[in-house]
Order: structure tokens, then C-alpha cells, then sequence
């Protein structure tokens, strides 16, 4: 088990690097304290693979150090990490039973029989695995053959960091959830620092306690869920998250006042500091509602998805969405919607204004 | 689902058909009617039942070319899946040198047979051939006119210069086609070159494998070109393969009856080795 510090990490794949594009990540910074689950939530490409990769060893760096319980384990490899890894397509040994796969990492460490032996239906027990231990492995469906995955990461007790890259790919919808809750059961019975890699939002936000954000090969925001939903930090944290996504309008900073679409609005935030290229507020369609007065829109469309209605709308300089509640009376043509003070932000060059 | 009707359809089969009638199932038929008759020309037969078999099967020039055969076949099998996959394994995996290497390991299998045994005819020769000249001046005795151990290392590494590539070709595409997750997995689980090796490469290569050596089989049991330019059998009878011996005695000798009757057998041979040793390989697959 062990504290987890990645400093000033970047990596590119290539050879020479001209420009931010050829980095796959750049200058991240993360404290992961022991024993907790953390998550690295991002869309495809944005280098959350090539970071787990560089924290396993599987990939060394180009720039930057990797600290376990702060000493620095750059240059070590996979093995004397003591790191265990689940990828995103079960990876099985063929022609082992499921014991001889679950006991694979022990025997190559040259652990006992007997103590394997404990380990191993341990494990088994926790997996639901214990009838088919002496079946050919290759005969199992996909979630079975996931869970020999998994349970040959968690077999070591003396592990650094489990890491998991989108694990649950492979896996039908409804046995996602089952296997889902047993991670996070499993996380809570052996305590050990867990490292989540999704695209899911939903994934990252029930797994982790800490969920790590990137975009393009950086960190945008590192927070609780909570936080994520809140108050997003980046512009893209804030349509990532959340369906749908926040709503992000151009515009123009006057002294103290915020003005979009001509009108004054208030935000969250003081503003100290306005020389930016690019200025917007952003506001998550939860805290918007119709007024008598504020942003002249035009109601594009109503859908109800049951539990609440998204209304399309449209202002001068961009589509607003609006989460309304499924009862709510929506009036049609022109309207005008007043933002919740406390959860709208403005932004400067994407970053929130602080 | 219903199956529309259409008996028209039988029209299109038909060229293939007269094509496989005229290749393999006429000439085989009349290969059958020799092995059953005995003939003195003029079309004239007269019925021996199973007589050619017996005397075939009994006689000890079958035994001893068959058992050339079965020694020949086991030991290019036992040289060649090895080294092929030995040199897969060590082919690079990207960049300059993969066509490279593809082209240089194709260019042994482009070359036709009797070329084959050409080329290695005169690269051996004792006293201007390359391979002889040099052995000799190295202070063997070669000369694989005369000794039957030199014909049959001659032999031997014409073969594995000329087939060990396609054995390459097969393990190196089995190889490129395993996950890279697995060479990762394997790494975190602290897995000797050995064991990945033994628990992810070769069973991933299996079917590849299975082919390999099916093919290996086939082509080396009806060996009959490269050898028969090599060495025409000899010294003597040491390197009469089966294929060399049946065609001595069809067409040298003119024994039709037996020549038939050893055709239909060697024909078994081969479908009954590639059928148990398909079976054995596929059983496991079809378990699970």
C-alpha cells in the first residue's frame, strides 16, 4: 500500500516535440494518499491510458517523477513497483484452470503452495469463483474471464496501487453494475489505493471518491464529484459532466459587471482580472428557470425524459439548454431565463475566473 | 426462412464439377481399377481382388521406403517448427526491417521445385559446388553422391532451407496477432521470458501452429521433385522416398497392379495421419 505523487509528469511518443499536440500528457501533478479510490475520467485520447501506463512502469516518462510514499520509483520496472494491473480486455492465460490463473502472480514470486492456496480461495470466495476454480479458464464467458482479471490484481496482499484501465468494457450493461458494487465493495474490505481509468462519467462518479479530470494529455479539475458538478473549474469539465452538459455562452466582462447577450447577470464569483482572449459563463441546465425578466430565449423543444423535461432554447449568441421539473408549465415562443447566482461562472480562456 | 427453389442453379456447379472429375476423381478411379486388375495391354483386365495389396503390404521395399519416409518427415517436422518459430520470435516487430525480413523469408518458397533441387545439386557438388567444395576443404569427407549420411543431411537441409520460411511466415502472424495487453499483463504478474513463452505465446499460436504442421506433413510425406533431382533416390535405394519408389515401379518397371494398389495406400497414409492429428489438436478447442 502506498501514497501515490506523480510530479510534473509529461510524456510525448515521439522523438522531437514542436508543439502542446505532440505531448500525450503535460505537466501533471497528482497526490493520491494511501488506500483511496481515485478515478481518471477523460474522453478517448486524452492520455488517462498513457498516465496509468507510466504509474505501472509499463511506459517510462519523458519528463517528470513518479513517487511511491515519496521516494522515487522512475526507473523501476513493473514487478519491482508491486503494482497490479487490470486492462481493458480480460487477459487470461488459455490453457490454466482458474486457480492455476489466480495463482500465476504468486508462483511467479515464489510464495509457498499452501499460502497461495489460502490466498487464491480467498479471492475466489470474494469473486464468486469458487465453483468453477478448477475449470479451464478459456471456457468462461467475458465477465468471467474479467473477474480472473481482476482477481489476479487483487490476489497480491502487498500491492502499491491497483489499477484498473476501463475495465468493464467487455462486460453486458446489467453485470457492469453487479461488478461495479463488488470493486467498490472489494475496495472498501482491503483498503488498498485503487486507480480507476474511465470514459464513463457514471463509472468515475460511483467508484471514486476523488475523481481526476483530463483533457487533452492535462489535468483540468481533481475533486469529489460533488465538486465536478458544482463548480467546474474548466469549461470542458463542465459539458462533460452532467447530462447534458453546462451551457457556455461568450461573454463581455465591464469593470464588475458580467454581460451576456446584453444583459447584466450575476455570477458567483468576484471579478478581479479581465484581460483574456476569450470570456463565457457557464451555467449547468439545472439552475436555470424561466422569469418575467433576464435572457430573451425562443423555446426550440420540449422532451420529456420522465423524471424531468429538457427544454431547447435559443438566445442571440448561442442554444441554452433548461432541465425543468416534469410538471412545470414550459411557455412556447419567447421567454426570458434567469440564471442561479450561486452556480454560474464566468470563464477566462476556459479556465474559471478566481 | 423459406429457401427459394431453383434447380437451375445445379447449371453453375457443373463446371466445377467436370473440372474436379477430370483432376482428381477420374484419375483416381482409374488408379483403383489398376489396383483391383491385372492388364497386359490391348485394355484387356483380368480381376485379382485384393492381391496387390497383400503383396504391397507384405513386401519389405514398401517397409523400408515407408520407413524412409516416416524418418524423413519426422525429422524436417522436428528441425523446421522449431527454428520457424525460433525465427518469428526474433523478427522484428515494426519499422524497416519487418518487409524486409517478410520479403528475404518469402523468397525460399518462390522458388519451383526442381529448381530447388537443381541449385542444391550443383551447390553441393564435391568438388566445384560451393557447399561440397567447402566441406571437403574443410577436411570432411562429403560427397553426397556416394554416402548415404551425406544424401540424407543434403537432402535434409534442402529442405529446411526451402520450407522453414513458411513455418516463419504462420508462427510470425500468430505471433503479431496477441494483444499487446498480454505481454503487459504478463509483466505486472512477474512472468518469466520462459513462461510467456510457454502460457501466452505458444497457445495463442496454436491454430497457426496446427496448420504449420499439417502442411509440413503433407508436402514433406509426398516429397518427390527436389530429392529426385538431388540425389534420384540414391546412393542406391537410401533416399527412394515413397513417392520416388512409386514412381520406379509404375513407370520403370511397369508394374501397374502394385503401383496402384501402393498409391491407394500411401494416398490413406496421409489422410489418416492429418485426420488423427487434426482431431487431437481440435478436441480441447471444441470443449470449451
Amino acid at each position: 500500500m502506498a501514497k501515490v505523487t506523480l510530479k510534473g509528469l509529461s510524456h510525448s511518443y515521439l522523438k522531437t516535440q514542436s508543439s502542446d499536440a505532440d505531448w500525450a500528457i503535460r505537466g501533471v501533478d497528482i497526490d493520491w494518499n494511501d488506500g483511496g479510490a481515485y478515478a481518471l475520467l477523460g474522453p478517448s485520447g486524452c492520455g488517462k491510458t498513457t498516465l496509468l501506463n507510466i504509474i505501472s512502469g509499463l511506459i517510462t516518462p519523458t519528463k517528470g517523477d513518479i513517487l511511491f510514499d515519496d521516494k522515487v520509483i522512475s526507473g523501476l520496472n513493473p514487478v519491482e513497483r508491486n503494482i497490479a494491473q487490470i486492462f481493458q480486455f480480460p487477459v487470461i492465460y488459455d490453457t490454466m484452470t482458474v486457480y492455476d490463473n489466480l495463482a500465476f502472480p504468486l508462483r511467479n514470486r515464489k510464495i509457498p503452495e499452501e499460502e497461495i492456496k489460502v490466498k487464491v480461495h480467498e479471492i475466489a470466495e470474494m469473486l464468486e469463483l469458487s465453483s468453477t476454480l478448477n475449470n479451464r479458464a478459456s471456457g468462461l464467458t467475458a465477465d468471467g474471464k474479467q473477474k480472473i482479471s481482476l482477481g489476479r490484481g487483487l490476489v497480491r496482499s502487498d500491492v502499491n496501487a491497483i489499477m484498473f484501465d476501463e475495465p468493464l468494457t467487455v462486460i453486458d450493461p446489467h453485470l457492469k453494475w453487479i461488478l461495479r458494487s463488488k470493486l467498490k465493495e472489494l475496495h472498501q474490505k482491503i483498503n488498498r489505493t485503487m486507480i480507476y481509468v474511465t470514459h464513463d462519467q457514471t463509472e468515475a462518479l460511483t467508484f471514486a471518491d476523488q475523481v481526476v479530470v483530463m483533457h487533452e494529455g492535462q489535468i483540468v479539475q481533481t475533486g469529489t464529484p460533488v465538486d465536478l458538478f458544482e463548480k467546474p473549474k474548466h469549461t470542458f469539465v463542465g459539458y462533460f459532466i452532467g447530462s447534458p452538459g453546462m451551457n457556455v455562452l461568450p461573454c463581455q466582462i465591464k469593470g464588475d459587471d458580467v454581460i451576456v447577450n446584453g444583459k447584466k447577470i450575476e455570477t458567483h464569483q468576484q471579478i478581479k482580472k479581465s484581460n483574456f482572449n476569450k470570456t463565457e459563463v457557464g451555467v449547468r441546465p439545472e439552475f436555470i428557470s424561466f422569469s418575467n425578466e433576464g435572457i430573451p430565449v425562443k423555446v426550440l423543444s420540449v422532451s420529456n425524459t420522465g423524471r424531468h423535461k429538457i427544454v431547447d432554447t435559443e438566445s442571440e449568441t448561442g442554444k441554452i439548454k433548461i432541465i425543468a421539473k416534469s410538471n412545470e408549465d414550459i411557455p412556447s415562443g419567447s421567454a426570458f431565463l434567469k440564471f442561479k447566482k450561486e452556480y454560474t461562472y464566468t470563464y477566462g480562456d476556459s479556465w474559471i475566473i478566481e | 426462412m423459406n429457401k427459394t427453389v431453383n434447380q437451375k442453379a445445379w447449371f453453375f456447379v457443373i463446371p466445377v464439377f467436370v473440372l474436379v472429375a477430370f483432376n482428381a476423381i477420374i484419375p483416381l478411379m482409374t488408379v483403383v481399377n489398376y489396383a483391383f486388375q491385372e492388364t497386359f495391354g490391348n485394355n484387356v483386365f483380368m480381376w485379382e481382388g485384393t492381391r496387390w495389396f497383400k503383396q504391397i503390404m507384405l513386401s519389405e521395399r514398401f517397409h523400408a521406403s515407408l520407413g524412409r519416409q516416416f524418418l524423413f518427415t519426422f525429422i524436417i517436422l522436428f528441425i523446421q517448427i522449431p527454428l520457424g518459430i525460433a525465427i518469428a520470435l526474433t523478427m522484428p516487430k515494426e519499422g524497416i526491417g519487418v518487409p524486409v525480413c517478410l520479403v528475404l523469408m518469402s523468397m525460399p518458397l518462390l522458388i519451383p521445385w526442381n529448381v530447388v533441387g537443381a541449385m542444391w545439386n550443383i551447390f553441393a557438388l564435391p568438388d566445384i559446388g560451393f557447399l561440397g567444395h567447402s566441406l571437403n576443404a574443410l577436411g570432411f569427407d562429403y560427397n553426397f553422391t556416394q554416402q548415404i549420411g551425406d544424401a540424407w543431411f543434403t537432402t535434409i537441409l534442402m529442405d529446411v532451407w526451402h520450407w522453414t520460411s513458411l513455418v516463419v511466415l504462420l508462427s510470425y502472424a500468430g505471433l503479431r496477432s496477441i494483444q499487446p495487453a498480454y505481454y503487459q499483463a504478463a509483466e505486472i504478474d512477474g512472468a518469466s521470458r520462459w513462461a510467456i513463452f510457454t502460457k501466452i505465446e505458444l497457445p495463442k499460436m496454436k491454430k497457426v501452429l496446427t496448420i504449420a504442421i499439417l502442411l509440413r506433413f503433407m508436402d514433406s510425406f509426398m516429397i518427390y521433385t527436389e530429392p529426385f533431382v538431388l540425389t534420384g533416390g540414391g546412393p542406391g535405394n537410401a533416399t527412394a522416398f515413397l513417392s520416388i519408389d512409386l514412381v520406379k515401379m509404375a513407370l520403370g518397371q511397369f508394374d501397374l497392379g502394385p503401383a496402384a494398389a501402393m498409391s491407394l495406400i500411401y494416398f490413406f497414409i496421409v489422410l489418416l495421419v492429418c485426420w488423427v492429428f487434426y482431431t487431437l489438436m481440435m478436441r480441447n478447442e471444441e470443449k470449451s
